[in-house]
């Protein structure tokens, strides 16, 4: 019965339904990493985001509004970490990790203070965006049952890779992105200031981030409750190293995540224990990140010559 | 006391200072009755002997994490599975005391022991991974806490569950294994004792060892720690071992001290305390009791401002956030710093030109 | 010319570790000269052009560019006003092409969105074409070699619009072909109007192409004169503050064991290119090996291998009979092998630990500093404070940090180090590049007295004054081979031995002078 659940158009619906936030997360992870920071501060900005996402949507009586607002908000806390990080030359790790920090208490306050709420935004009457079906995709066998019948933001989720890799490899924006990245003093010496490249791509990747924050509360759930990024951000970090860093190959394994989460939410249903299951998506971020380092470490080994 | 001395001093007060006055922003801006709250925080715990044992009970559980931290981190290597390492501590000394019979006196020891050892697996497995495959330690290691706090609450519920007790608890830790309190009026216990000693055998460790030494050599330079014939996998392994069996213990140790039965079931949050308690120590274990102090006094202050006034203790976490931002920001106040050096520099230049 | 395009005026700066490397100087160029800069390593000369381009700011001075005073805050700045430098490392990103290099920055555009790669192309390709650069602008750059990588950078330079044009030791990693190459464009340059600063310590270079010399010596400025009205003795002097003929009174060499054997030693690069190629030698007791050689010919994965810090390699090594790949490298400095480091700040030392943490990193597991499980910190601590004294280490106290001191005195913590252990082999790569003149001398002093008291030293060096004043033996590098190796050293000179180190000249059947069958 799982496994003919697993090889359902249902289940593969359900994977980027899954896959969506830690989509968003993996591209955001992409950017930051392609100008040199590792964006340990994803985790944070999600939370952060999936709280203000209903704030906003509630606030504006419209998703596409909260939506918007949450994107600045997302952009602000990417500003921020690099101001910390570039202005203050803050360790990027620990910066994060105290981004992380200040999203988990404020998050709570933040939420109690606007509706009286602990753990969960029951009261907020927030909106969601909608789920669309494709017109004429919907009626092809199977690919119109995976493909069709989806929140507006996972399609979304989905441009934006070919939007973040046209970005990365066709804008100059990009190309200076990636120079920075690569040999800050030489974007230096051409007059590129590598702090501006940096703030630029940390807010970027915080609006991202958001995207996939929001999400979590107004699209894959109805409400916002404390802790919901559940460490999607830190599977994100993981996507897009394995990923190489590029918009396409962060897609993919954030694609491999996303079905170790949609196993999970079904199997939870069944006779194992849910406990578990739960486990799944972090046991495979883990196994997954321990085979892409070794494939990569043997095939550094096999150039340096023995 | 040199001008490096002093600056860093000053740093760390001006960095707490400020992060106080923007917790007070924020208590004035989103409280009914701030004056209240702000008094409550900073002198709440002096108000009783028990609200003050308060602070010291909470400073236990942050002295084994921040000391688990400082040596693992003192290998340049962010291993923050920690939280996990704490998190199994507990649960293993809860099925240990529950399994086992020992005499009382040997049986808490017993406890804490295997929790250490269990703690020890924990974080040896994003070490391991990176040894043998070069995986980046930061993801394998906060997947690994994930993984714990999942497998603990699947133990929880089908093995250590009481069916008797309303809650998600497990059944009661016999009252041989647990610590009982030293101090009346407080549920001050035990594990103080051990706390303070694991900081200053952490400190001997460090300073005054030859694998101390390899290891702080290993943490500043990797390249001239091999180049000097250290072998720094074997240290560095040895540092994440190490750390992950002081959090376990330190685990054991908060439960049997604090709880009488398993109840956690979602992460506690130590492994990210341990990161300010050391930022604040300066990777010395030597420092680390103050820095709990410093932060359980923050905490309890908090929670009994939490319960006199409408502020909540979440408040302290976003304080703790800002503390570490500015501790470790290098750029903060380096203009004075520059600006000391800078004299110290000229005066000398003036010295030799004197000669 | 005899217009003032620049003048910078009583510049002083002074690095966060306060160390100042640039005390009071000031400096003036004519339009459309060639200026050299002229001094040792760590006089000064980067850091001073550093403050021209507004990498660093300066503590006082001003700038006065074609009359009216700036502040360059950043090289964005310097470019505006039209200068340009070309960096010693090279400032390219390697993953991308010529022309993506050149245009990086200033990149033309289509629909005002994207990156107009074909007339990137095309706007590279004017550039070289106007400036006679023979260079494939579709190439990625980390495929080209060294000289075409230069050109990049000068192109880029010039897409930008630089009039003044400052270049960092552009000679250091060019063959004397490329050499004669980059003179004949940096002439036209010249002829088109550009002004030139060309930092060196090459005399004879400065001799060949520039218009005046500005001598720096230990951030001060020494003056600046016409090249055609100064000597290269003049010069040199002004340079090192003394004739530089370095003489030191040395006994001759008493040839003792052999130490260390090398037989048929190659290692291959990540490229696939064979770094050390078939070599063979033995180094006795009692004798100071020299290896000359244009870096980057193998001098370091020679090192890396022959210290253990690799052990990717064919052929055989022994020290004291012993195969080096056997070994770690703890057992091998317990046989008696000390190495020191090309690289003081990543290999030498760690820059936030105190003088004495570093300088027991080799032997505080010997008996006399350490017991089974504890340090004897008191035993080390005292000899510390006899080894700064040995020394002459200028510090506050054995607890500064090493990352405060200058580097002459960084370099003096690890030759102590080193050095305490009583070594019966020294390698030593590079051992006095960078630091002051007096510390070199107290080096070098020190390693023929360890040579006089039976030691085996390798010295590695591209200070053709050193190998030739220390080495009992001399072998010249090239392209991971040897081309000469000479006995009667005193006796050779510096012009033939350059063509040795630029593979213009290459001794057969060397074998007898390396090693004894």
């Amino acid at each position: 019965m799982i496994v003919d659940a697993i090889l359902s158009p249902e289940f593969l619906n359900n994977t980027l339904r899954a896959t969506t936030p830690i989509l968003f997360a993996a591209l955001a992870s992409a950017i930051a990493s392609k100008s040199g920071v590792v964006n340990m501060a994803l985790e944070g900005i999600m939370l952060f985001a999936a709280l203000f996402g209903v704030i906003f949507s509630a606030a504006f009586q419209s998703a596409w509004l909260g939506l918007l607002a949450t994107m600045v908000v997302g952009g602000f806390i990417g500003l921020f970490l690099a101001f910390a990080v570039l202005k203050l030359k803050t360790d990027e790790i620990l910066a994060a990790i105290a981004i992380n920090l200040i999203a988990n208490g404020a998050t709570i306050l933040i939420l109690l203070f606007v509706s009286g709420d602990r753990g969960i935004s029951s009261s907020i009457n927030s909106l969601t965006i909608p789920m669309v079906s494709l017109p004429v995709i919907e009626n092809i066998p199977f690919i119109g049952t995976v493909l069709s019948n989806q929140n507006i933001l996972t399609y979304i989720s989905l441009i934006m890779v070919v939007v973040v890799h046209i970005f990365l490899y066709k804008t100059p924006l990009g190309l200076q992105i990636r120079a920075v990245g690569e040999n800050k003093d030489a974007a230096e010496s051409v007059g590129i200031s590598p702090d501006r490249i940096r703030y630029i791509s940390l807010i970027l990747s915080g609006v991202l981030a958001s995207m996939g924050g929001f999400f979590l509360s107004g699209g894959y759930m109805t409400r916002f409750t404390t802790g919901m990024s559940a460490g999607r951000g830190f599977i994100a970090l993981a996507a897009s190293a394995m990923g190489g860093n590029t918009p396409i190959g962060s897609f993919l394994v954030s694609l491999l995540f996303g079905a170790a989460q949609a196993i999970s939410n079904i199997l939870q249903l069944g006779t194992l224990p849910h406990e578990l299951v739960q486990m799944l998506p972090y046991l495979t971020t883990l196994i997954g990140l321990g085979i892409y380092s070794y494939s990569r470490m043997k095939k550094r080994q096999r150039l340096m010559g023995r | 006391m040199n001008s490096n001395t002093k600056y860093n001093i000053l740093r760390t007060v001006l960095s707490i200072s400020i992060a106080l006055l923007i917790s007070f922003g924020i208590i004035f801006l989103t409280s009914k009755e701030p004056v209240k709250a702000i008094v409550q925080l900073l002198t709440g715990p002096l108000q009783s002997q028990r609200r003050f044992g308060n602070v010291i009970e909470a400073m236990i559980p942050l002295i084994f994490t921040g000391t688990g931290v400082s040596i693992m981190f003192a290998a340049n290597e962010i291993n923050l599975a920690g939280e996990g390492a704490f998190h199994l501590g507990g649960l293993v000394a809860t099925y240990f005391a529950l399994n086992t019979a020992l005499p009382a006196g040997l049986s808490p020891l017993a406890t804490i022991l295997v929790a250490g050892l269990f703690g020890m697996i924990v974080t040896a497995i994003p070490a391991i991974l990176k040894i043998k495959t070069e995986s980046d330690v930061l993801v394998s290691s906060l997947m690994m806490n994930y993984l714990i706090l999942y497998f603990s609450n699947y133990v929880l519920s089908n093995i250590l569950r009481d069916p008797k007790a309303g809650a998600v608890v497990s059944f009661a830790v016999p009252s041989v294994t647990q610590f009982s309190p030293i101090i009346s009026g407080t549920r001050i216990h035990v594990g103080l004792f051990i706390a303070i000693a694991v900081a200053i055998l952490g400190y001997i460790f460090m300073y005054k060892t030859k694998i101390g030494y390899e290891l702080r050599i290993t943490g500043e330079n990797r390249d001239f720690a091999r180049y000097s014939g250290i072998n720094v996998v074997k240290i560095t392994l040895i540092s994440q071992l190490l750390g992950g069996f002081i959090f376990g213990i330190g685990g054991g140790v908060e439960l049997l001290g604090m709880y009488n039965r398993f109840t956690w079931t979602s992460l506690l949050g130590y492994g990210w305390d341990a990161i300010i308690i050391t930022t604040l120590a300066k990777k010395n274990p030597i420092y680390v009791p103050f820095a709990a102090f410093f932060l359980a006094y923050l905490r309890t202050g908090a929670s009994i401002m939490s319960r006199s006034t409408d502020v909540v203790t979440e408040i302290v976490i976003i304080t703790q956030g800002i503390i570490i931002l500015l501790v470790v920001a290098e750029q903060f106040l380096s203009k004075y710093r520059h600006k000391l050096v800078a004299k110290e520099a000229k005066a000398e230049l003036m010295e030799r030109e004197g000669e | 010319m005899g217009d003032k395009v620049l003048q910078m005026k009583n510049i002083m700066k002074i690095y966060p570790n306060g160390v100042v490397a640039v005390e009071d100087v000031s400096f003036e160029l004519e339009k459309g000269e060639i200026h050299a800069l002229l001094g040792e390593n760590g006089a000064g000369k980067s850091t001073l052009m550093k403050v021209l381009f507004g990498i660093e700011s300066p503590e006082q001075g001003d700038i006065i560019l074609n009359g009216n005073k700036v502040s360059i805050k950043s090289p964005l700045e310097a470019i505006k006003m039209g200068i340009g430098m070309v960096h010693q490392h090279f400032m390219l990103v390697p993953s991308l092409t010529v022309a993506e290099n050149i245009v990086l920055g200033v990149e033309p555009k289509k629909s005002n969105l994207f990156i107009d790669e074909e007339k990137a192309f095309k706007l590279s390709k004017e550039i070289a074409e106007t400036y006679n650069f023979d260079i494939d602008v579709t190439e990625k750059v980390e495929t080209l070699p060294v000289g075409l990588k230069q050109k990049v950078e000068i192109l880029k330079a010039l897409y930008r619009g630089a009039d003044i044009l400052i270049l960092d030791e552009p000679t250091a990693v060019l063959t004397p072909q490329e050499t004669e190459e980059l003179f004949v464009q940096l002439k036209k340059l010249k002829e088109k109007g550009h002004t030139i600063i060309f930092i060196s310590h090459k005399l004879d270079e400065i001799k060949e192409i520039c218009d005046r010399a500005t001598i720096m010596r230990n951030g001060k400025s020494m003056g600046t004169y016409h090249v055609k009205d100064i000597s290269t003795a003049e010069m040199s002097r002004l340079m090192v503050g003394r004739d530089v003929v370095l003489t030191f009174d040395k006994k001759p060499s008493e040839l003792r064991e052999t130490v260390l054997r090398v037989r048929n030693l190659t290692v291959t690069g990540t490229t696939g290119i064979k770094r050390v190629d078939d070599m063979s030698f033995d180094v006795k007791a009692g004798e100071i090996f020299g290896i000359a050689g244009v870096e980057g010919n193998g001098q370091g994965h020679l090192v890396e291998v022959l210290t253990g810090l690799s052990n990717k390699y064919t052929g055989e090594i022994t020290v004291f009979d012993k195969e080096v790949k056997e070994y770690s490298i703890r057992e091998l400095r317990d046989f008696g092998m000390s190495h020191i480091p090309e690289d003081r700040m990543t290999f030498g030392c760690a820059k936030n630990m105190n003088i004495m943490d570093n300088m027991f990193t080799n032997q505080y597991h010997k008996p006399e500093y350490s017991g089974k499980v504890l340090l004897k910190n008191k035993k080390i601590e005292s000899r510390a404070k006899e080894l700064i004294k040995e020394y002459l280490v200028k510090c506050k106290s054995y607890k500064q940090n090493v990352g405060m001191l200058s580097g002459g005195n960084i370099q003096k913590v690890v030759v102590a180090r080193e050095f305490s252990t009583n070594p019966k082999i020294i390698i030593a790569n590079q051992p006095t590049r960078g630091i002051d003149v007096g510390a070199a001398e107290f080096i070098r002093r020190r390693i023929i007295d360890f040579r006089d008291a039976g030691c085996a030293v390798i010295l590695i060096s591209a200070d053709l004054n050193e190998v030739l004043e220390l080495s009992d033996r001399l072998a010249v590098i090239y392209k991971g081979k040897f081309t000469g190796v000479f006995k009667d050293v005193k006796n050779l000179e510096e012009v033939k031995l350059g063509e040795y180190m630029l593979g213009i000249k290459r001794d057969d059947n060397l074998e007898g002078l390396l090693y004894e069958q």
